[in-house]
């Protein structure tokens, strides 16, 4: 009876923290599914499919220090476009790249969890939360 | 009965290594009209094809590019423009394997036209190989006025048009080989990376044909 009893809270247990993670782990899921198909859509073209970008021309999505550096910015860059010098990968790049002004707050928030955690990132969730705070600063 | 199932077998295992067999030859695509001429004396009817008449335009080097200029060469044939958002990022990172793959090659070339050369004048066209990462005389970037582009883009029976309502540049993201005669011998979506590997390989089938290996 005893036994019956620990074996059931044990049981309990285990499913409760089995769900518990998957909650988060679920809410990551679905942006991160849903950005890749907007990548596909909107960044892929010139991003390329890993994310490797296209020679000097066009920024690849790998350098992880310049994403995280840059965390807060990412959703204006998306939103308005991104003109003018920056480096990436120790690289130089003078570019332009198109506004995807047509991609709601929420659009964004997936596309970016989607390209933060591919390509040997792993920055995790960004949130429609975070890209409405970060969408009110852009210059 | 058991000897005619081995012959069906051997038939069957021959017309199976006949279908799996590469083409020998591409086939010729265009119009094409029948011309009837004398010959000593005797009537004989011929094929004309149609081909790529010629031009002139200005490559990123600043050099003049004519027909002539391709005399002797394979060639395959894009349209794009520098700052095009859409398809052509992935055209030229596919462009760039047929360019990795036949850049040792002196009698291959491949002709990027811009359909928007206002924009895209010669230094900016220069930048953009540069940039690119290709060098030498096998890529050529080449610019002209819009009538002569969208012109000869007719020829490659590809269509370009003017911006669209939303200030976009509407062209279809085709390579076109051609082959010594000036002749279109294949289409190919550069979008497509299975397209394009097959085009390398319809490269590869179309300089073996005894009229290129002869061709001037």
């Amino acid at each position: 009876m005893k036994l019956k009893f620990i074996t059931g809270i044990s049981l309990l247990l285990i499913v409760l923290a089995a769900s518990c993670q998957s909650d988060e782990q679920m809410e990551f899921n679905r942006y991160y599914s849903g950005g890749s198909v907007i990548y596909l859509a909107h960044c892929q073209n010139c991003h390329g499919e890993k994310g490797e970008g296209l020679q000097a021309l066009i920024p690849p999505l790998t350098d992880a220090a310049y994403l995280k550096n840059n965390k807060t910015s990412l959703a204006c860059y998306v939103k308005n476009g991104l003109k003018g010098k920056i480096t990436i990968s120790s690289r130089t790049f003078e570019g332009e790249m198109p506004a995807a002004d047509d991609l709601s707050p929420i659009e964004i928030a997936k596309v970016l969890t989607f390209v933060t955690n591919s390509f040997g990132n792993k920055t995790g969730l960004i949130n429609l939360q975070q890209v409405q705070a970060n969408l009110e600063k852009c210059h | 009965m058991k000897k005619l199932i081995g012959a069906l077998v051997i038939i069957l295992f021959y017309s199976a290594c006949k279908s799996n067999k590469t083409p020998s030859a591409l086939p010729i695509l265009g119009n094409r009209e029948p011309v009837t001429k004398t010959v000593d004396g005797k009537t004989i009817t011929d094929t004309v094809y149609s081909t790529i008449p010629d031009f002139k335009f200005v490559n990123q080097y600043a050099d003049t590019i004519t027909g002539k200029s391709l005399d002797g060469k394979i060639y395959v044939a894009d349209f794009f423009f520098t700052t095009c958002p859409s398809i052509c990022p992935v055209m030229h990172r596919n462009m760039l394997k047929v360019y990795n793959e036949f850049k040792t090659d002196d009698n291959f070339r491949i002709i990027s036209h811009t359909i928007d050369p206002k924009y895209d004048t010669v230094p900016v066209l220069k930048k953009y190989a540069d940039k690119l990462g290709i060098s030498g005389n096998t890529w050529w970037l080449l610019h002209g006025t819009k009538d002569e582009t969208y012109q000869i883009a007719k020829n490659y029976l590809v269509s370009v048009q003017e911006k669209n309502p939303q200030g976009e540049y509407i062209h279809d993201g085709y390579f076109i080989l051609v082959d010594k005669q000036k002749r279109i011998r294949g289409t190919y979506d550069g979008t497509d990376p299975a397209q394009v590997t097959k085009l390398i390989a319809d490269i590869k089938v179309l300089k073996a044909e005894p009229d290129q290996v002869g061709a001037k």
